[in-house]
């Protein structure tokens, strides 16, 4: 720390924790900081670039439309492309579409896709969009981006021609461009249906696959993104974060996925490894069921959120590494209300609150079903207990966590990955949603985010976004604490790994990473 | 013998059989039912009733055992949830770094601990006695996770003379390196019970009648305690052999995850972080036959070296 100067990116480090204090211009900082330290040497040709990543063990699979944990993922995205991806702000990113037009009431989308080709030098066609859609929808089968396509009529919809695909939709969606970078919404050439040796249109070829163990991919020099400096990309599995720490220091890799805040304290001086923190991935809070007593006063909510101390759980539970929430998923992403005042920690308010409504005790729901799971709900329990309550912390069972609590119990620890803002509603907050942990059941709402939906001018749709969010955070019922930072670590010779949420674009995004 | 290594494979099958079924009913009794376990932070009741149906769950328990029991007995485990792929090839994927590891280990330990016991109760009371009674009580002391930190960040990280994990290595055989750290972990507690135990019997042997009886006769020290005193002196320490060959076999979890080694114990964590319960019950499968065969083959082996307990049977 003492001589950023000498290091890139220990600089960008120091910028990094100094920037995601004041949000909005943290992104433009950060890229001008990125360029500056790469400016000094060349981007260089070659290598190959080990990346320690969790896995699944034996049972992992090539599939990408099966993909389900981190590992799948990043081998997935280095062989295959998406439609659209993800920016680190949680906007569509055209990929392997061009462009994406729709018609007047948002139902018919006409899709151009770009000129790219399979890595067996066939185009990719508008033919193996429909099939690689069709096939994650088969209603037999349980693949992850199957809810995201499910507004997509596929029988309805067609090619045009070989790079123009016609979506027909159930219903008007302005965010339609966010279910063709849905998880798992990857590209297969038609017929597809053995992943022995994949075959993809992304920037590295297959070259070899061991179930829990490693997986080898080359570069691809005819990538329409342009060709990946590295020759070759080996992603290990190392389950352990102290492993994948171990190997990294131990020179056996030279990324290493998802470490913990401990770690990143323990190595921040250490020279021999570069961290790269990325704020806002991972939302942590507490769902409180607005259907039934205690919370189904929004008094009480409002006492709730005013009860949380938010710097003490980002301080004990995250170690300091995250920030703040203000009861509204999505910090940083597009459409997110930043305007919104930030909620503050007032005792006597919420004393007054809880007394009118008459409640004198709560039970917390929690499970060990994430680190630093119970600890927050410990630790909220002693904050309310200041105004006087008494709170009866239940731990579940974890198995069936999720499911118990999506129906049972009155308010629950929570958490939630990265996903555009109209996702997290469409999901959790309208009355047909599927996993409705909050229970919030209210047609007027459901009327608002359809109307959102069907509204084609980007001014008059952000306008419903802010509206819609200025009514969750007066009486949603997300207590929404904080979000936690992801860290990647990587050898000082490693350059171009970006910040990004995980499973966004710019996220395990190897084919811009190069090596001294 | 024969009869009673007949009897003992008997009684083996039984136990077998027993592990399997209470596999089986395990995975029956989780809360909820194992469709909602699988569906993890995904509980949406479309997703609940596709898994149930693809596990046949609505069928009738007894009749799902009675299948799966057979289907067992000609080596089918079933399929995967996740992957698909079958179990019984999971399992033997799993089981190749395991036997490994335990095979080298087994290799390792045994000349070491049988040695360290034999000089120790040589020499007993004296300084040689005393310092490996200090060092095996000391060292089995400590957990093999502290040592395996302790190993790692000493001769990986520190010193870096050693690779600090196995990961992404293809074949554990390839790379010997990589097996140095994680053997002298799963050497260390086995090392010091095991030459615990010589010690004492040795000790019991050479002050036995017979010994007395043999030195008399003229024969070599050397003859008295290898020829002699040790098949006695062994003994008592075959049973803890083979409770260290059936914690070894069972894929030791901490050294696996520390230095990611993917056998047996990674499987069967990484089987139960993914509600995948036909792995799960296959693997409790291949951990009960195991304990069986371990504690058959030593029991053989101690009925071998000391046929006289025949009789007490």
């Amino acid at each position: 720390m003492s001589h950023p100067s000498a290091n890139p990116h220990l600089s960008r480090r120091v910028v990094l924790s100094a920037a995601s204090l004041t949000l909005g211009t943290s992104a433009a900082v950060l890229t001008a900081c990125g360029s500056d330290a790469d400016r000094e040497t060349e981007p260089k040709t070659g290598g190959t670039l080990r990346a320690a990543f969790a896995g699944g063990g034996a049972d992992e699979t090539i599939d990408p439309h099966r993909v389900n944990l981190f590992a799948d993922a990043a081998r997935a995205k280095a062989v295959y492309d998406k439609l659209a991806d993800l920016g680190s702000d949680m906007a569509a990113v055209p990929r392997l579409a061009e462009s994406w037009t729709p018609d007047a009431d948002l139902t018919v989308w006409t899709v151009k896709l770009r000129k790219a080709v399979f890595h067996d030098g066939s185009p990719v066609r508008a033919a193996d969009v429909l099939y690689s859609y069709r096939r994650i929808a088969d209603p037999e089968e349980t693949f992850r981006a199957k809810q995201d396509l499910a507004p997509i009529d596929l029988e309805a919809s067609r090619a045009v021609d070989d790079l123009t695909v016609e979506f027909v939709l159930k219903h008007p969606l302005a965010e339609f461009p966010n279910s063709l970078a849905a998880f798992g919404a990857y590209i297969v050439p038609e017929g597809t249906d053995d992943f022995e040796a994949p075959v993809g249109s992304g920037p590295f070829k297959f070259a070899s696959f061991t179930p829990g163990s490693e997986f080898t991919a080359e570069r691809f020099d005819d990538y329409w993104d342009g060709a990946p400096r590295l020759d070759r990309l080996q992603i290990v599995v190392a389950d352990e974060e102290s492993a994948r720490i171990n190997a990294l220091l131990g020179g056996q890799v030279e990324y290493a996925h998802d470490l913990s805040a401990t770690t990143a304290r323990a190595n921040e001086a250490n020279d021999a490894v570069a961290l790269v923190s990325s704020p806002g991935s991972n939302m942590l809070g507490f769902a409180m069921k607005t259907d039934r007593a205690p919370f189904d006063d929004p008094q009480v909510r409002q006492a709730m959120f005013l009860l949380c101390d938010r710097d003490e759980l980002v301080e004990s539970v995250l170690s300091g590494r995250g920030q703040i929430g203000n009861d509204l998923f999505g910090l940083g992403f597009e459409h997110y209300a930043a305007d919104i005042p930030q909620r503050e920690r007032d005792l006597e308010t919420a004393k007054t609150l809880l007394a009118a409504a008459g409640v004198q005790s709560i039970t917390l729901d929690t499970a060990d079903v994430g680190s630093g799971f119970t600890e927050a709900a410990q630790i909220f329990a002693e904050q309310v207990r200041e105004a006087g309550i008494e709170v009866e912390i239940n731990e579940r069972n974890a198995d069936t966590y999720w499911a118990d609590v999506l129906t049972e119990g009155q308010i629950a620890s929570y958490r939630s990955g990265a996903m555009p803002i109209a996702s997290h509603i469409s999901q959790r907050l309208l009355t047909d949603s599927p996993t409705n942990l909050t229970q919030w059941h209210q047609a007027d709402f459901d009327e608002l985010y359809l109307q959102l939906q069907s509204t084609a001018d980007d001014a008059d749709r952000e306008v419903l976004y802010q509206q819609i969010q200025q009514r969750l955070h007066d009486e949603g019922g997300y207590l929404v604490w904080g979000f936690a930072d992801w860290i990647i670590g990587t050898l000082p010779g490693v350059h171009g790994v970006e910040q990004a949420p995980a499973n966004t674009l710019d996220w395990a995004r190897f084919d811009k990473v190069w090596m001294d | 013998m024969l009869p009673y290594a007949a009897k003992r494979i008997g009684l083996g099958a039984v136990q077998v059989l027993a592990v399997a079924v209470l596999a089986f009913a395990l995975v029956e009794l989780l809360p909820g039912d194992a469709a909602v376990a699988l569906a993890g932070d995904q509980p949406d009741p479309a997703n609940i009733a596709r898994i149930r149906e693809q596990m046949h769950l609505d069928e009738p328990a007894l009749a799902r055992l009675g299948d799966w029991l057979a289907a067992i007995a000609t080596g089918d485990f079933g399929a995967s949830l996740v992957s698909g792929r079958p179990v019984a090839h999971l399992l033997a994927t799993a089981l190749e770094p395991t036997l490994i590891l335990a095979g080298l280990t087994l290799i390792l330990v045994l000349p070491l601990a049988i040695g360290l016991g034999i000089a120790a109760a040589r020499r007993r009371g004296r300084w040689p006695d005393r310092l490996i009674t200090t060092f095996t009580v000391g060292l089995y002391s400590v957990p093999e996770f502290a040592l395996a930190v302790l190993l790692v960040s000493v001769f990986a990280i520190g010193l870096a003379w050693l690779p600090p994990t196995a990961v992404g290595v293809p074949s554990l055989l390839a790379e010997p390196a990589v097996l140095v750290l994680p053997l002298l972990v799963l050497l260390a507690r086995p090392i010091c019970s095991i030459a615990r135990l010589v010690r004492a019997g040795m000790i019991e042997a050479l002050d036995s009648e017979y010994v007395a009886h043999v030195r008399r006769a003229g024969v070599s020290e050397r003859r008295v305690v290898f020829a002699h005193a040790l098949p006695n002196a062994i003994t008592p320490a075959t049973a803890q052999i083979a409770r260290t060959a059936d914690w070894l076999l069972g894929g030791v979890i901490v050294v696996e995850s520390v230095f990611v080694i993917p056998g047996l114990g990674t499987a069967l964590v990484d089987a139960v972080n993914a509600r995948d319960l036909p792995v799960v019950q296959g693997i409790a499968v291949v951990f009960g036959a195991t304990t069986v065969l371990v504690n058959l083959a030593a029991d053989l082996v101690a009925f071998r070296l000391a046929p006289r307990l025949e009789v007490a049977r």
